[in-house]
């Protein structure tokens, strides 16, 4: 509930600026944003108020993908302190799996593989390339991480080459809905309402499963929860599991909106998701969420605005601010260090 | 007398680097492969050094490399453009007009300034870098390790977005970047060749960062990579030193992107983007961290394979009718990423661990391998 | 007479619900050794922290050599959840970082070792006169200060001849037996030239033999160095037999203090030892 209010609290002022934007500087709009009503007065005024509405839509689906992958960070991070940089990645490469996949499959055969092959591909990265690092300092295993990102990504250009690979259309996704003046394709709506059904499931399970409280009591204290006998290896695993199927459906929700990927697609959202779960308080599950969902409105509204060489630098920007005032993010832990 | 015999022998590789460097010099036509990679190499020898001594030496792990580098090239490469190329380079948007005035200016001035400006034009580049660090410092050098990691990474994204952004476009030329850079001056009028410029201009670069290493503030660096709370239990001011060692490293990443804007001859915003960060991280992590002339090596060896002797990874290759698998465009990275992997898994320490070249190691080595070869014979 | 070097007044640390130190008034007086003794998680190390400005208290005041280093009172948050015994000072607030007050004359060493592992001996005491440098990093950097550099040297070998480990001055800090490690670190903390010394649990992990070693050592630097020593320990013989003062910490409340035989015989400190007693 708090989460909700907050989470209004934070976009109005967005959705108020971008409102008075959108009145009363009418050139400020790209051409793609709106155009066809160029007369101005009421109409123009009730237009404007649509194309509002239709990129908040937009901004919710896309906020929707970013919250699935943000939980991936945000958990990963709970339990190894780690960046998991791949993770953009894995995501990036979830996308290339669907192409294939649904090449040869049906595509309800096809998501399941997909998102198969992509927790196979979480947990085996964790095995091969952050496990033996257990003990090693933080830089290694963050070193660790960026070069498995610079793997993945050299191995999808060898692959798949640098270009542009379209997306299939998946059905129904793509339909079209009209609701009044606004129009929306079902994968649009289906986004947030899938997001929140999968997050409900998450908390179900991290709080009233055992693995979950044993998810939890490794990310409160990974020493002490390793005496008391949990099997920390296997807790690890479970852990890269979830995030990578969840970016798996993230990826699935994301490139269907977006209808291609390329090696490189998975870096900046794969970024902007780690910023979304340190803004909502890394760690934190609803955290990680109400930050994707922050970070997907707001991008969409700065390009609507025509700002969309500032979209990028905005979510970093937002990063550095929120560590400066609460580094703990929104609804995250103190933290402090023994001596 | 091994230090004798040392100083020695770091003289004579000295006057036979320089000797060959003005060979090549006179015959760069034939080699020039050879050139281009030494000068890369050389350009990116800098920045490794600089990222070590920020990520090895102060232990603050930081990703902004390209974003200074950049703020040095495009200062570097606005300044330097010659005045009639203006309107060839900025032929979308137009140029400022105090850009134009400044460089009729310039073009005015009398030949000695004229011949200094480039270096001038570097030096400012990396002041206004470390000005900007020093400013963001106060604010990000506030984070713990990852925290920090992504936050200079967010930075440099940021400054990218500003470069490219169509705000600016009068000045940086936005998304459409800047060329006809001029290509590294001459020094001491004539007397030492273009090509050797980057080499000294680094030379002089990389000898002070070594300096500032054995100092007093160079070990106040080490020991707050050691253990911060111990470092300043010792009096050590740990705001101050770790914006100290972010602001030198700022300083020498644009003067490298400087010389970076000078060997490319045209930039945009895009060359500095996050791969170029990791890619800089590579050469640090091979070259092992906290050794600067593991840096220096790391930096040519990286270059030179990725530039030169791998490039075969990229072609095709046929053994008779018999096309060899795998070889085509990309290979190479993924050779490269792989290595990169193993580094980071099982030679933890690089080449040279955390420790510096001597010539006692070098020539220890060179005698334990010749014992070995002679007892097996 | 002697005069008051450091003092605390109505100390108290709580983190979250827990108070670990609670209404700490000590009085340390120039040219003793004064000790704080206490179970487990008493609150010895944290009393410590607040101190040497690691911790910012969350009431009282930290006066060191007549200036005030430490200061606040409960304030937002903590004004409502707070805890402490003692209610509220003036509503001043002084925060100084550990550098600062190393700066001033007080160096502290650590229960668990923390020295520069990677460094050499040599390094690690050297490190410690840099607080004092008066040339700027590009000075320094170029070598204009030769002098001062010098004169950090000759200080720092001088330190580890006295200190007797100068056979050890280029190896590196982690290759020493812990019982060196433990007095390396104690001339690390000689080094920043300090009036006041700290040690936390110096020593820990030492079989009694080591421990009356330790206990000459202790008293030899306090003469030659002149200083003024608090200590943190929990070998008994050490403390009764060189402490001036023991002040006994149980759960963050002071439980009594006085001379080692007072202490001794407090019944306070012999209920908060059963069970505990020390060899
Ligand atoms: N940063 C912190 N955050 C939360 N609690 C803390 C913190 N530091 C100390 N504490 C708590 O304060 C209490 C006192 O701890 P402290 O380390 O001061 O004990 P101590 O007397 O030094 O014990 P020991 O003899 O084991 O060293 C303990 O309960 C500890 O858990
Ligand atoms: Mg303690």
């Amino acid at each position: 509930m708090v989460s909700l209010v907050s989470f209004f609290f934070l976009i109005a002022p967005v959705v108020c600026t971008c409102y008075y934007h959108v009145t009363f500087n009418p050139i400020e709009i790209e051409p793609f944003s709106f155009t066809e009503n160029t007369t101005f007065g009421y109409g123009e005024l009730l237009m404007s108020m649509t194309t509002i509405l239709q990129h908040c839509l937009t901004g919710i689906s896309l906020g929707g993908a970013y919250a699935l992958i943000a939980i991936g960070y945000t958990l990963v991070y709970g339990i190894l302190r780690l960046i998991n940089f791949a993770h953009g990645d894995i995501f990036m490469m979830a996308g290339y799996f669907m192409i294939f996949a649904l090449a040869s499959f049906p595509w309800p055969v096809a998501i399941i593989i997909t998102l198969v092959v992509t927790t196979v591909m979480g947990i085996g990265i964790e095995k091969f390339a952050y496990k033996p690092l257990r003990n090693a300092p933080r830089m290694s295993i963050m070193i660790s991480a960026i070069g498995v990102s610079y793997l993945l990504q050299n191995l999808s250009t060898y692959i798949f080459t640098a270009i542009p690979r379209g997306y299939p259309e998946l059905p129904y996704l793509k339909r079209i809905f009209r609701i009044g003046e606004l129009s929306a394709s079902f994968v649009t709506i289906l986004t947030p309402i899938l997001t929140i059904i999968l997050v409900i499931i998450l908390m179900i399970l991290v709080n009233k499963t055992k693995t979950g409280m044993a998810m939890r009591a490794v990310s409160k204290d990974f020493e002490t929860a390793k005496l008391m006998g949990i099997n920390i290896d296997r807790i690890v695993s479970v852990t890269f599991a979830i995030g990578s199927l969840l970016a798996g459906v993230g990826s699935i929700l994301y490139f269907t909106d977006r209808m291609s990927v390329t090696p490189f697609s998975g870096t900046l959202p794969g970024l902007k998701c780690f910023v979304a779960a340190v803004f909502g308080g890394i760690g934190n599950i609803p955290g990680a969420v109400v930050g994707g969902f922050f970070i997907g409105i707001v991008e969409t509204l700065l390009i609507a605005l025509g700002y969309s060489t500032f979209s990028d630098a905005f979510t970093f920007l937002l990063l550095i601010i929120m560590l400066l005032i609460k580094p703990t993010g929104l609804f995250g832990e103190k933290n402090v260090e023994k001596v | 007398m091994n230090s004798k015999r040392n100083t020695l022998l770091t003289t004579i590789s000295f006057v036979l680097a320089i000797v060959f460097l003005y060979w090549l010099s006179a015959n760069r036509l034939q080699h020039g492969m050879l050139v281009s990679v030494l000068q890369k190499g050389v350009i990116f020898a800098l920045v490794a050094v600089s990222m070590n001594l920020l990520n090895g030496f102060t232990g603050l792990f930081s990703l902004g490399q390209a974003g200074f580098m950049s703020i040095g090239a495009y200062t570097t490469a606005i300044l330097i453009i010659p005045v009639k190329s203006l309107d060839g380079v900025y032929y979308m948007n137009g140029v400022h007009p105090f850009i134009r005035a400044m460089k009729m200016l310039i073009a005015d001035s009398p030949a000695f300034i004229q011949s200094v400006f480039p270096f001038i034009a570097l030096l400012l580049g990396g002041l206004l870098a470390a000005g900007i660090a020093a400013i963001v410092g106060v604010a990000v050098l506030r984070l713990k390790s990852d925290y920090l990691a992504i936050a200079t990474l967010g930075l440099s994204e940021i400054v990218r977005a500003i470069f490219s952004s169509p705000n600016f476009d009068q000045i940086t030329n936005g998304s459409y970047g800047l060329n006809k850079i001029p290509n590294f001056p001459e020094m001491a009028w004539g007397l030492i060749p273009s090509l050797l410029t980057p080499f000294i201009v680094v030379g002089v670069c990389i000898a002070f960062i070594l300096l500032l290493i054995n100092s007093s503030y160079g070990r106040a660096f080490k020991a707050i990579r050691e253990d911060e709370i111990a470092a300043e239990a010792m009096g050590i001011n740990l705001f101050k030193h770790k914006s100290m060692s972010f602001v030198v490293s700022s300083f020498f990443s644009a003067i490298a992107g400087g010389l970076l804007a000078m060997y490319m001859r045209s930039i945009e915003a895009k060359t500095f983007s996050i791969p170029l960060t990791y890619d800089i991280l590579l050469i640090v992590v091979i070259g092992g961290i906290g050794s600067v002339s593991g840096s220096i090596i790391s930096a040519f060896l990286v270059t030179a394979a990725k530039e030169w002797w791998l490039r075969f990874f990229d072609q095709p290759l046929f053994f008779g009718d018999w096309q060899v698998p795998l070889f085509r465009t990309g290979f190479r990275m993924v050779i490269f990423s792989i290595l990169l992997m193993v580094v980071v898994l099982v030679y933890r320490k690089g080449l040279m661990g955390s420790n510096e070249f001597s010539w006692d190691r070098l020539l220890g080595r060179f005698k334990r391998t010749g014992k070995s070869e002679g007892g097996r014979a | 007479m002697n005069n008051i070097l450091l003092k605390t007044e109505h100390i108290t640390m709580q983190f979250g619900g827990v108070v670990a130190v609670d209404d700490l008034n000590i009085e340390i007086p120039e040219g003793r050794i004064t000790a704080l003794i206490g179970p487990n998680g008493a609150g010895k190390t944290t009393a410590f922290n607040v101190i040497t400005g690691g911790y910012q208290p969350t009431n009282g005041k930290v006066t060191f050599d007549g200036q005030v280093i430490g200061e606040n009172y409960p304030r937002s948050k903590m004004k409502k959840i707070y805890n402490g015994t003692y209610r509220t000072l003036n509503e001043h607030q002084v925060i100084n970082t550990p550098d600062k007050i190393t700066r001033l004359g007080m160096a502290r060493t650590f229960q668990n070792i923390r020295l520069f592992k990677d460094l050499t001996v040599f390094e690690n005491v050297l490190i410690a006169k840099h607080c004092h440098i008066k040339a700027g990093m590009l000075r320094s950097a170029f070598r204009l200060n030769k002098a001062e550099e010098l004169m950090m040297n000759q200080e720092a070998d001088k330190l580890l001849h006295t200190i007797d480990l100068h056979m050890h001055r280029d190896e590196k800090a982690s290759s020493l037996p812990y019982g060196k490690q433990r007095k390396l670190e104690i001339a690390r903390a000689l080094a920043t030239g300090p009036k006041l010394l700290l040690l936390d649990e110096p020593a820990a992990g030492m079989n009694p033999k080591e421990t009356e070693e330790l206990a000459l050592f202790i008293q030899e630097i306090k003469e030659s160095f002149s200083l003024t020593i608090f200590l943190i320990e929990h070998h008994m013989d050490l403390v009764m037999n060189i402490s001036d003062k023991i002040y006994v910490l149980d759960y963050g409340k002071t439980i009594a203090q006085g001379s080692a035989n007072e202490v001794q015989n407090d019944p306070a400190v012999i209920m908060a030892y059963l069970g505990v007693e020390e060899e």
